[in-house]
């Protein structure tokens, strides 16, 4: 389905062990450039260490991650650089609690010199319309609701303009009344074609975003489709398990 | 008492003002000492972690008055008689300084330590995502988070330091205690004597916590 796009990360045999425990056993994948893929499994199936691998926030023990032609696990490369490239959203939102909204999304652009302290504030406002908060740019983390801090959070990954993002269960702290305005800039950035990874638990919003789903279990990925081919028939019995308790 | 203030009043309050010194001066040198080992147990390196935990360790271990006289007898005398070839003297400031300094330090890296452990990992782990390096992150996020939750302990240990340098008056430094011995025996007034020094710390003292009060109220705005 994406053979005519050109593949922006190619993951083979990575594995992943926190001291005895093999996390990520053998986790091979391509994603092709304005691909959305989401990540589904169970709780401890390795989905949040498999997207931190892709941003080296946790060191791989084996196989590579070549984003862009560049192998990142390789420990000579100049991480910082690779990573202003690649966007991140946690759980936990992670804003700066010692700065405001504007500060949260101007200071790493600023520092690393990507722009000027103008540009980049223009450009903060400008993400921050997109994500629907224009007036809370002088308002700190600790006065915004759950769903905003996300949504700055992501205004945030975005001021670096970066080719990837990567989701790490984006509504899973959030109250659900505040998921939907979530999932909503999450479909629009889809739509805009940015090349993205997403963990979640949301089934119904993978169904109508994903260009292809990946279910994880135990290490591995057991299965790989489209929405229709994996939540509507999967091949596999552990994929039937788990979506029987899900959906 | 009345006596023991017009006459003895002038010096006791330039020994306050040594005393004040002598804090001052200890405090500067214990902060850059805490800074430094208190970044050197938080980053990814065994060795620096170690490190830092040995200083601390000693520093803790050991009762001041003996570090005192380590430092103002000990280290001329390892010097100038146990490698020989040296003529090292220290002052009683200077050796005082230094004491208090390293105990002061070991505490402040401590206290370092919980602040900066005490910053959600998220914060360090946002930071770094953006593509900020780990000093960055670390002078930019984390440790002005770290800060604040630091300040009523920082304080509480600069009052345990300005009263520690009481303890110096063993090497014979003219703070407010030594120099009050020497009224109470010129005088034989003990009871207003020492009564007279301990009020002197306590204003000194209870102005310092109040004022930290207020700054501790300020940069809590915003939050």
């Amino acid at each position: 389905m994406s053979d005519d796009r050109a593949v922006k990360i190619s993951v083979k045999n990575l594995k992943k062990s926190f001291g005895e425990l093999r996390v990520l056993k053998d986790i091979s994948i391509d994603v092709a450039e304005g691909e959305v893929v989401v990540v589904i499994g169970p709780s401890g199936s390795g989905k949040s260490t498999f997207l931190r691998c892709l941003n080296r926030l946790e060191e791989s023990n084996g196989g590579s991650i070549i984003i862009d032609g560049k192998n990142i696990t390789d420990k000579k490369l100049n991480l910082n650089k690779i990573r202003e490239n690649i966007g991140m959203v946690f759980q936990h939102f992670n804003l700066f609690n010692n700065l405001n909204v504007l500060d949260n999304m101007t200071l790493a652009p600023v520092e690393l010199k990507k722009c000027s302290a103008e540009e980049a504030k223009d450009r903060a406002e400008k993400m921050l319309e997109k994500v629907g908060l224009s007036e809370k740019t002088e308002a700190f983390p600790s006065q915004l609701s759950g769903g905003q801090k996300q949504r700055v959070a992501i205004a945030r990954a975005l001021c670096m303009q970066p080719d990837i993002m990567l989701f790490d269960e984006p509504t899973s702290a959030l109250d659900p009344e505040m998921v939907g305005e979530v999932l909503n800039v999450m479909k629009n950035l889809a739509a805009e074609g940015m090349t993205m990874v997403i963990v979640t638990h949301e089934m119904g919003f993978a169904r109508e975003v994903a260009d292809r789903i990946i279910f994880m279990d135990g290490g591995y990925i057991i299965e790989e489709g489209t929405p229709d081919e994996l939540l509507g028939n999967p091949k596999e019995q552990r994929t039937r398990d788990f979506l029987d308790k899900v959906l | 008492m009345y006596r023991i203030i017009t006459v003895y009043g002038g010096m006791l309050l330039e020994a306050m003002g040594r005393t004040l010194i002598l804090a001052l001066l200890g405090l500067f040198f214990a902060c850059i000492i805490g800074l430094f080992f208190g970044i050197l147990s938080v980053i990814k390196n065994r060795v620096c972690n170690v490190i830092s935990q040995i200083f601390v360790d000693v520093i803790r271990g050991v009762p001041m008055i003996v570090l005192a006289f380590f430092i103002y007898f000990g280290v001329p005398y390892f010097f100038n008689t146990i490698i020989g070839g040296y003529n090292m003297t220290l002052s009683a400031l200077q050796a005082g300084t230094a004491c208090l300094a390293l105990n002061c330090g070991a505490y402040m890296s401590e206290i370092i330590r919980a602040g900066i452990q005490s910053v959600d990992v998220g914060q360090m782990e946002a930071a770094r995502s953006l593509g900020l390096s780990y000093a960055t992150s670390m002078r930019k996020v984390v440790l002005p988070q770290a800060i604040r939750t630091m300040i009523p302990s920082i304080i509480n240990q600069f009052i345990i330091t300005l009263k520690d340098t009481s303890i110096l008056s063993v090497i014979g430094f003219p703070e407010l205690v030594n120099t009050a011995k020497n009224v109470q025996a010129n005088t034989f007034m003990a009871f207003q004597t020492w009564a007279i020094v301990g009020v002197m710390y306590l204003c000194v003292i209870t102005i310092l916590s109040r004022s930290a009060k207020v700054v501790e109220r300020r940069l809590n705005v915003g939050r």
